[in-house]
């Protein structure tokens, strides 16, 4: 640098000394004050004259640029949720050959819904369109991974898909961001970055789903099924349609049938196709229905808190939640529900102490209704829905 | 498992174009700063110098902001892996132990016998613990 060196300095000194002087006389050239307010005053004009024409314009280059930092991350999210389903893959399914290409068009499968112009008997073709995917997405992991046991496959079939929901949120963000920065639209960008703190959080639940569905941990939406275990855990079980189990528990003088999903693999099962069977098995002569799942929690809501009301606990497309409604209708069985609020990070994330412990809350909750609602000798059927990964029964 | 994964990739990566801009308008800023100095000690040039020193602040924070910027955009890139508990009890006796969580555990899975009692002891809680960091209630009801 020229200013540590003594003589250049001076140099330099002297030059500046000279441009101060040019510049004092060029603003004796012009009205108003010294060179220095002038500048301040053209800076001031210049500011207020590009904020009026490019204004919008540079809001939009301020919003494309927090739309591309969250791309960023998305992006990285997606290659990681990739590579830890294709690692999975190999070191649990051992394939013959990379499973790469595969898991990568695995990724781009796609599902399109009935169509709704006459909506009469659409459940049905829906849950027919849902059981070819789910049958089509386990012979895909039977191909991808020949060595997996069947727990072990369900919990793939669980990484895959939640490494296919990040891969599609980074597309849909990605499509926008690139259809503004093609068109210049304010309103195009503005939606994506309204939405955008939204989208980031459901892709960072994601993102931890992913490391839990691989390991096979128990995440916070099987609550239900947790609770379901604790009460039907000691007793004989026997499988039910579908994918579900079914224990006949002793209950404070009544008969509890406990439903829930056939764990410790992930997989919800079809808790409406088993409170059918069991309601039909008995001849319509059930008490009253318990459905234990987790819900959505406001915010300033506590995680794990537990609440009771009435009404099909099933989340999903709603296939299970109309074969329920429409059987409970039939025979004219009461249905309540008992709630553990949780956000949707914690839901398909690790379980959390907060919520494992709530467990024990909702069976005491049961345990009121059924005293309650019901008489000694009745029947009744406790259903724990949610995704049974990490809880056995 | 790790705490944290690290992982380096496109996203996580700086470009070096950027960092060479960033350090050398650091540089820039520096020496605008040393020239404000050495012009402050005339006291023709002393005008001057606040200039100097203006422009050698707004160059040293903007160099900073972007910088810090960067650092914590890649700290943002890290997908957090919490560490999860399993609690291991024995039926009979009631003896717990809890360790880190293993593949292959899940809740009520039997596992090795129980220490004091040599029945088979089964695995009763798996969960991780989230500590919340600095959780002032701003609204307080």
């Amino acid at each position: 640098m020229l200013v540590f060196r003594k003589g250049e300095s001076v140099n330099l000194v002297a030059a500046l000394t000279v441009l101060k002087e040019q510049l004092i006389q060029m603003g004796d050239l012009l009205p108003g004050g010294d060179i220095f307010s002038q500048i301040l005053t053209l800076i001031i004009y210049a500011f207020i004259f590009i904020s009026i024409f490019y204004g919008q314009r540079i809001q939009l280059y301020i919003m494309l640029r927090e739309v591309e930092g969250s791309l960023y991350k998305l992006k990285y999210i997606r290659d990681e949720g990739r590579r830890i389903a294709i690692e999975t893959i190999k070191e649990i399914g051992k394939p013959q050959t990379d499973p790469t290409a595969r898991v990568d068009r695995f990724l781009e499968y796609f599902t399109i819904s009935p169509q709704s112009l006459d909506p009469a008997g659409i459940v049905w073709k829906l849950e027919h369109i849902l059981d070819v995917r789910d049958a089509r997405f386990k012979d895909e992991v039977r191909l991808l991974a020949p060595a997996a046991d069947e727990t072990q496959a369900n919990n793939l079939e669980n990484t895959l898909e939640a490494a296919m929901a990040l891969n599609y949120i980074y597309k849909v963000i990605r499509h926008y961001y690139l259809l503004g920065k093609k068109t210049l639209s304010l309103y195009i960008i503005m939606q994506i970055q309204m939405i955008l703190p939204l989208v980031m959080r459901e892709a960072e639940a994601y993102a931890s789903a992913l490391k839990a569905f691989a390991y096979g941990q128990p995440i916070g939406d099987g609550v239900g099924a947790l609770v379901a275990a604790k009460l039907m855990h000691g007793h004989p079980v026997r499988k039910v349609p579908k994918d579900c189990v079914v224990a006949e528990v002793p209950f404070e003088g009544r008969t509890a049938y406990v439903i829930k999903a056939e764990g410790p693999g992930g997989n919800v099962g079809k808790p409406g196709d088993a409170i059918k069977t069991i309601i039909e098995e008995n001849e319509g002569k059930i008490a009253n229905i318990i459905m234990i799942d987790a819900a959505l929690k406001l915010e300033g809501e506590d995680v794990g808190e537990v609440a009771e009301g009435v009404g099909a606990a099933i989340g999903g497309p709603g296939v299970d939640q109309f074969k329920i409604e429409e059987t409970i209708l039939k025979y004219r069985i009461p249905i309540n529900a008992v709630i553990i609020k949780e956000d949707i990070g914690d839901a398909v994330s690790p379980m959390r102490k907060e919520i494992f412990e709530a467990a024990d809350k909702a069976i005491e909750r049961i345990r009121q209704v059924i005293l309650e609602r019901t008489k000694e000798g009745d029947k009744v059927i406790i259903a724990g829905v949610g995704n049974t990964i990490g809880i056995g029964q | 498992m790790s705490r944290s994964e690290n992982k380096s990739s496109a996203a996580t990566r700086v470009s070096s174009f950027v960092l060479l801009i960033i350090f050398v308008t650091l540089a820039l800023a520096l020496a605008a700063l040393v020239l404000a100095i050495s012009l402050y000690s005339n006291p023709e040039t002393q005008g001057i110098a606040v200039y100097w020193l203006l422009l050698g602040f707004i160059g040293l924070a903007l160099s900073t902001y972007v910088l810090f910027q960067t650092r914590q955009r890649i700290l943002r890139l890290r997908i957090e892996t919490p560490p999860i508990t399993t609690t291991i009890e024995c039926r009979k006796c009631g003896f717990k132990s809890v360790r880190e969580f293993q593949r292959g555990d899940y809740v009520f899975k039997e596992v090795e016998p129980c220490q004091k009692c040599n029945e088979k002891m089964i695995i009763t809680a798996i969960y991780r613990e989230v500590r919340e960091k600095g959780k002032t209630p701003s609204f307080p009801y």
